[in-house]
């Protein structure tokens, strides 16, 4: 195969990924733009594979024969209550993979430059193995608090800026002395160095973000990964690379912006971390302002058998008691009862961009009764019954009514205005962001407690009864 | 227990406190019920159609009343010397009705007299929990509705507007005073037959719900708060209502229909509409005064009577729920029902009279002759609202250096020069692998913003998958030379395999539960 013909295929594989991605406008088209995906990769790696730079194709094809087994096992087993995990764990090995890249690139004898060439190609290097090993050890890490093994608390260090700042200008000291240096083992040293200074930068960066704001992390390392695959085309010279990478790159940088608005929350406030831990206090010690009213499973299904337009607003809560699928039981006997059921998705619920709707699809839910923030807000005081399910700083009427709250301004769900609000909790303790919520408190608000997945399958056994 | 329910004895009532569908459900709590002989007839309820669903039917009221623990009626019991119905109550026995304690009090001794347990449908607390028995709502409910309707039937025009071939008709105006559950009932009616709808209450907040039915929300322009205790309106000051009465004249001049429903717990019904205003509406007009049985919110209100009066007709009517008797009687049966549901806690037919559960607390008036009457405050509602905050002086926006334009502006002119730079001194290679990068970044932004919400996390996935196109990366540089340069190249191209493999595979699983409802 020509270089040009590889052109005309990578020219190819690039229109599909611009297929895929928009694709997934509608559900309908998603499948499709997902095997748009896959035929631009086919097409773009068997191009590279039939083409004159490629020499040696066993161990090519023994890689991906390893490589491919890994990844389709994982993705059969992981559980959707799982995939922020799963997405997270898969950034670290973009990020590395863009490392050992970087570093082969480096080694390499047979690309010579010359002058301000040279001067450049070692800068995307430099620059490629920084976002690389930044993405790898922040996703490693964000993998951790995702998967319960770290602690969700953001890890404060004292000076915190400071040490970001320092790290930074350490880094592009070595840099100024990478790009100065005359024997290979110097400079080999100097990338050591800045990788080391990379991946405690990335472990930083995301030990300060609290459990809430790990939509934002997620979404943010989504995009260095892309990122890290362009300026890897910018070390190759490959147009592929840099298209490709820069979908990515951008995808990830609008998710990161819409979950930050969501949160009416600066992006740099996010990532400087430590939501929640000042402030927050203060607000909660001003006390609740009554009492709660319990209510039994019993109730509840009362209520719901009672009403005509029931909403359900799904968090974190529900995934962590893997209650999807006992909440699509429920709805859908009170739809063949008649009842008007909707799911209203605010968009930092769970902890990915999009992960309620994952689960309620895995559940069955009908997507067309899924409905975002936006679309369902105004509905509510038209609304029976509001359940809340494992959610609370998305629907803290504080965000709306006190200034002085840390959530002040954050977009949240009215579920106050409904007829009868029910919440369920495990027990009274605040949310991640650690401010009080004064819905549980409000009149025509009742407290459901208990683990999710119990108190819904008692409301589902007395729903059928009924 | 045995339950029995007795035909209404009052005047034009016609009706009955338990359905066939009710009964049914109340033998399924374990109850035996028994009614007299066509005590639903008047509501369409034949005696076949109870007896089907294992009612036993009595001949007369007097065999009901004495066989019975618990009667179940919609009035109170009469108590004149012609029809004694409280004398017939057996002794230690139950009765559930509508009862007004505050306005019978001889009643209620004479039934604390029969050692009785008496609950009262018109005493059921107004909390959340007990809005299934609250049969006061659902009566008004029905009595706004009707309001319409008779408003309809004595009004000589359309209530929809039509063009026709015989010339245009302007809609009907109708305006309803005090929007509580039957002014919004009636709200619901008028707009339904298409008049153009206004709505006022003292209380503003539920300016909201007049606008959810698609009706005007009329303000009365004075600075009060009208919610009393319970969410019931409260007496209001005398400035407010000369600001209400003004605005009440101004409406009954331009509308054609006025549904007035103002009610204070407790208290003759307001006069809100006086003889002036009647004199400034059109001849033709119509006025439903849903409170004629307290007094009438209109000086010309005769209760249970239609009167003309200077050209307008003023509905009294004091029985509207009764004139639609099977629906008031399934929705009255339905709340009776709720009611014990609560209070038959085994499911045995064996009810409990629990005066810890504010519910049954709140509707029970004598208990085994004790009269309990009035109850408690209802500690929900009346939970006293927060001191207000020392009002939260608004911080004023600290004024940034630089305006947001010359920020912009100097964001751009720094970035242009920086490129600028670029181009002076880098190779043309490079410059074009930057244009290249600088588009495909503003097609991937024009492309995700399109995706929808929903679909983030395949969203993420899949991009996830592409960028391992770096294993591209890594096919060439496994053929460069050197051992070292393909063991790192091979793991390179591992890893990035795995993503690729798993990140199409994750996201084809999911995408293929996403489904449309059928």
């Amino acid at each position: 195969m020509s270089e040009g013909l590889v052109t005309v295929s990578y020219i190819a594989s690039t229109i599909l990924f611009i297929l895929s991605l928009g694709g997934l406008s509608n559900p309908e088209t998603s499948r499709r733009g997902n095997h748009y995906g896959i035929a631009g990769m086919a097409i773009a790696i068997i191009a590279t594979i039939l083409g004159p730079k490629v020499t040696s194709i066993v161990p090519v094809v023994m890689a991906m024969l390893i490589g491919g087994s890994a990844g389709i096992i994982a993705a059969k087993r992981v559980q959707m209550t799982q995939m922020p995990e799963l997405v997270a764990l898969m950034h670290s090995l973009v990020g590395l993979a863009a490392v050992l890249i970087g570093y082969t690139s480096y080694l390499d004898s047979s690309m010579q430059f010359e002058g301000v060439e040279k001067t450049i190609h070692e800068v995307e290097i430099y620059i490629g193995i920084f976002i690389g090993a930044v993405t790898f050890s922040g996703s490693v890490i964000a993998f951790g608090k995702l998967s319960a093994r770290i602690s969700g608390k953001p890890l404060l260090l004292p000076g915190r800026h400071l040490i970001n700042l320092g790290g930074l200008l350490a880094v592009i000291w070595f840099c100024n002395l990478f790009l100065n240096v005359e024997s290979g083992g110097v400079g080999m040293l100097l990338l050591f160095m800045m990788t080391g200074l990379a991946l405690a930068f990335g472990v930083h960066m995301v030990m300060a973000i609290g459990g809430a704001d790990m939509p934002v992390v997620v979404s943010m390392l989504n995009s260095y990964s892309g990122w890290a695959a362009s300026a890897t085309g910018f070390m190759l010279s490959n147009d592929l690379l840099i298209v490709t990478g820069a979908l990515v790159g951008s995808s990830g940088a609008i998710l990161s912006y819409i979950m930050c608005r969501a949160m009416n929350r600066n992006f740099f406030s996010v990532i400087a971390g430590g939501f929640g831990t000042a402030g927050g206090t203060t607000v909660a010690s001003e006390g609740p302002q009554g009492e709660v009213q319990p209510v039994s499973a019993e109730d509840t299904a009362e209520l719901l058998r009672n009403s005509s337009k029931v909403i359900i607003v799904p968090g974190y809560g529900m995934a962590v008691a893997q209650a999807q699928h006992t909440v699509f039981e429920i709805t859908k006997l009170l739809r063949e009862r008649g009842v008007d059921v909707h799911f209203a998705i605010h968009p930092v619920a769970g902890r990915m961009p999009g992960h309620m709707n994952v689960l309620l699809a895995e559940a069955k839910v009908p997507y067309d009764i899924v409905a975002e923030m936006d679309e369902i807000n105004h509905e509510f005081p038209n609304t029976d019954v509001a359940m809340v399910i494992g959610a609370n700083d998305i629907v803290n009427p504080a965000a709306q009514d006190d200034p002085g709250s840390p959530i002040a301004g954050m977009p949240v769900l009215e579920v106050w205005k409904a007829k009868t609000s029910i919440v369920m909790k495990r027990s009274m303790a605040s949310g991640y962001a650690g401010v009080d919520n004064p819905l549980f408190y409000k009149e025509n608000n009742r407290m459901l407690f208990g683990d999710a997945k119990k108190m819904l399958d008692e409301v589902l056994t007395a729903l059928r009864s009924g | 227990m045995r339950i029995g329910i007795p035909k209404e004895t009052f005047a034009g009532e016609k009706r009955v406190a338990t359905t066939p569908d009710v009964a049914a459900k109340l033998i399924k709590l374990g109850y035996t019920v028994a009614i007299e002989q066509g005590a639903g007839s008047a509501a369409d309820l034949t005696d076949e159609a109870y007896q089907a669903v294992g009612v036993e039917i009595l001949g007369d009221a007097a065999s009901v009343w004495s066989t019975s623990d618990i009667v179940l009626k919609v009035r109170g019991p009469a108590a004149d010397a012609a029809n004694d119905e409280v004398a017939s109550l057996r002794e230690g026995g139950a009765l559930i009705s509508f009862l007004w304690p505050a306005q019978n009090q001889a009643l209620l001794e004479g039934l604390a007299a029969r050692k009785a347990t008496v609950l009262a449908m018109d005493s059921v607390p107004r909390i959340s929990r007990a809005q299934k028995a609250d049969a006061l709502s659902s009566m008004a409910n029905i009595a706004g509705y009707r309001a319409i309707i008779e408003a309809a039937q004595n009004f000589g025009r359309f209530f929809t507007g039509q063009v026709t071939a015989a010339g245009k008709v302007p809609p009907a105006k109708v305006f309803i005073i005090g929007a509580g559950v039957a002014g919004l009932a009636a709200i619901g009616a008028a707009n339904g037959l298409g008049a153009i709808v206004r709505a006022t209450d003292t209380r503003p907040e539920v300016g909201d719900q007049i606008k959810s039915l698609g009706a005007e929300f009329v303000p009365v322009e004075y600075q009060e708060e009208g919610t009393g205790v319970g969410g019931y309106a409260k007496v209001m000051s005398e400035g407010y209502l000369r600001a209400q009465a003004e605005m009440i004249a101004k409406q009954c001049k331009e509308v054609d229909v006025v549904v007035t429903t103002a009610l204070i717990p407790g208290k003759p019904a307001p006069r809100l509409i006086t003889a002036e205003m009647v004199a400034s509406m059109q001849p033709g007009s119509v006025i439903v005064d849903l409170a004629a049985e307290q007094g009438g919110n209109c000086e010309f209100t005769v209760p249970g009577q239609v009167v003309e009066r200077h050209g307008v007709r003023i509905v009294g009517y004091t029985d509207l729920p009764s004139r639609m008797a099977r629906q008031s009687s399934q929705l009255y049966a339905t709340n009776l029902l709720r009611l014990l549901e609560e209070m038959t806690p085994g499911k045995d037919g064996e009810m409990v009279v629990n005066m810890d559960d504010e519910m049954i607390r709140g509707a029970t008036v004598i208990k085994e002759g004790a009269i309990t009457w009035p109850p408690p405050p209802p500690t929900l509602s009346a939970a006293p609202k927060a001191a207000p905050k020392a009002a939260a002086t608004p911080v004023a926006p600290a004024k940034p250096l630089i305006s947001p334009a010359l920020k912009s502006l100097l964001v751009l002119g720094v970035g242009g020069l920086a490129l600028a730079w670029l181009g002076s001194v880098a190779p043309p290679a490079f410059m074009a692998h930057l244009m290249v990068f600088v588009l495909a970044c503003f097609v991937g932004y024009m492309v995700i913003w399109n995706v929808t919400p929903a679909l983030h996390t395949p969203l993420m996935s899949v991009t996830n998958a592409i960028s391992s196109i770096i294993a591209i990366g890594a096919i060439l540089q496994i053929s460069s030379p050197g051992a070292l340069m393909t063991l790192l190249g091979s793991a390179a191209l591992i890893l990035t395999t795995v993503n690729m493999a798993g990140g199409f595979w994750v996201t084809q699983r999911m995408l293929r539960m996403f489904r449309r409802s059928e």
